[in-house]
């Protein structure tokens, strides 16, 4: 049985790490409020671009932009790793590296080349660790604020090194937010852009009299500069769902720790009491044992 | 009074707007174009400069844009861009100190180098957001 002062000093201990705890629960949920709204005014930007990707990418050829055309040898893969940058958010990390690693192994099993993009400290630490390749890292733009210029410049480099032909695919690798409780870890193509789904406008009965659009300058050149832009899009994109799915998960991680917390401060209290209970009830057996000694 | 069209202005952060109007212009690649009601539909990408409109009460307006698109329709224009700011949005003294940055890294540069266009385009917006700023209260 554990001393009174030992129980005493342990149920203080857990019970600053509670107010620690929820404070960092509360700061996730403002954080996530944050970064909820920003995906939020996000998505009309995204889903009108698309529309107008579609459009044009009907008129244009199919081999019309280099970032639409697949290598025919694939011998460097570059994985851009999407993490937060601090941890106390359960299996977050671990479930997006794990993710990572299993398309690193499966990639060079075919002797391809794997380099790394990492946003976030988390994701770069494990690449550091295993002695992988890192062409460039940030750090506090997942779960900060961050806006569309990262995406462009990050975005800018992928290009570039995809054109000179530094990297033949690109993949990218974010926690997709499906809600409070789920985030699971998504793998997309970035590069080469996998077939633009062709929009259906042009289908719709109303419009089908309508003339088709004039574009300028010329269809091919229209989608050349939309395509890199669709690049960011989709990194913008999956940094804004990182943070947001880091700040979830950080949140239900501290929520959790809270509850543990409470738990333990109520079984800490209750040896408290016990021990208390003993330390008297020994004290007065021998008040009363030394009481009927005298009398004796 | 003329028919209205929709004009609706998206950037990655926000709607910057999204009113009738009866006329917009815009500055296109290939020069500036206008736009009313029953346009015939017409897509194309937007250098940095002012987009003019005139709202439902034939009131003049002004928005700064940069890195975007446009999209016309019979009833509608819907403009992509990476940034845009209404005329009273914009900030003076920021845009003048992006203007004094980019002169000074254009004189550093050499003209081959990447970083040259890149001062270049951000001196292009500065300049464009400070005359834009100047006529405002329009």
């Amino acid at each position: 049985m554990a001393s009174l002062k030992e129980v005493k000093s342990k149920i203080v201990s857990v019970k600053k790490t509670k107010q620690i705890t929820k404070a960092m629960s509360m700061v996730a949920t403002s954080r996530l409020r944050g970064a909820q709204t920003s995906m939020e005014a996000f998505r009309p930007y995204a889903g009108k671009f698309a529309e107008v990707l579609g459009s044009i990418a009907d008129k244009a050829g199919d081999q019309a932009s280099p970032l639409l055309t697949p290598r025919e040898e694939v011998k460097k893969v570059h994985i851009v790793l999407l993490t937060s940058d601090r941890g106390l958010c359960g299996g977050f990390n671990f479930n997006l590296i794990e993710e990572a690693e299993t398309l690193m192994k499966e990639k060079s099993a075919q002797g391809v080349e794997v380099s790394f993009t990492n946003f976030g400290k988390k994701g770069r630490d494990w690449c550091r660790n295993r002695g992988l390749k890192i062409s460039k890292e940030y750090l506090n733009v997942v779960g900060g604020k961050f806006d569309f210029s990262v995406a462009s410049k990050s975005g800018q480099e992928l290009i570039d090194g995809f054109i000179s032909g530094n990297f033949d695919e690109i993949y990218v690798i974010y926690a997709n937010f499906q809600g409070m409780a789920n985030q699971p870890p998504v793998i997309k193509q970035l590069l080469p852009i996998p077939a633009i789904e062709k929009s259906d406008v042009e289908k719709d009965e109303n419009t089908t009299f309508m003339a088709e659009h004039i574009i300028e300058p010329s269809p091919d050149e229209l989608l050349n500069e939309m395509l890199p832009k669709n690049i960011f899009i989709q990194i913008y994109n999956s940094l804004l769902e990182t943070s947001t799915s880091e700040h979830a998960a950080r949140m239900k991680a501290m929520d959790n720790a809270t509850k543990a917390c409470n738990d333990m401060i109520g079984n800490l209290t209750l040896a408290y009491n016990k021990a208390r209970q003993t330390a008297i009830t020994m004290e007065l057996m021998d008040i009363v044992g030394g009481a009927e000694a005298l009398k004796g | 009074m003329a028919e209205l069209l929709k004009l609706e202005v998206v950037t990655p952060a926000k709607y910057v707007v999204s009113e009738d109007v009866e006329i917009v212009m815009a500055p296109g690649t290939l020069g500036e174009f206008g736009v009313l009601s029953g346009h015939t539909p017409f897509l194309t990408s937007l250098k940095t400069g002012r987009i003019l409109y005139k709202d439902a009460n034939s009131k003049e307006k002004m928005l700064f844009v940069s890195g975007g698109f446009a999209e016309a329709t019979p009833n509608r224009v819907t403009i992509l861009a990476e940034s845009a700011e209404k005329s009273i949005d914009i900030d003076v003294n920021r845009a003048k100190a992006a203007l004094e940055r980019a002169q000074k890294r254009l004189a550093e540069q050499k003209s081959e180098n990447i970083n040259f266009e890149r001062a270049k385009s951000a001196m292009y917006r500065a300049i464009e957001r400070i005359r834009i700023a100047e006529t405002r209260g329009l």
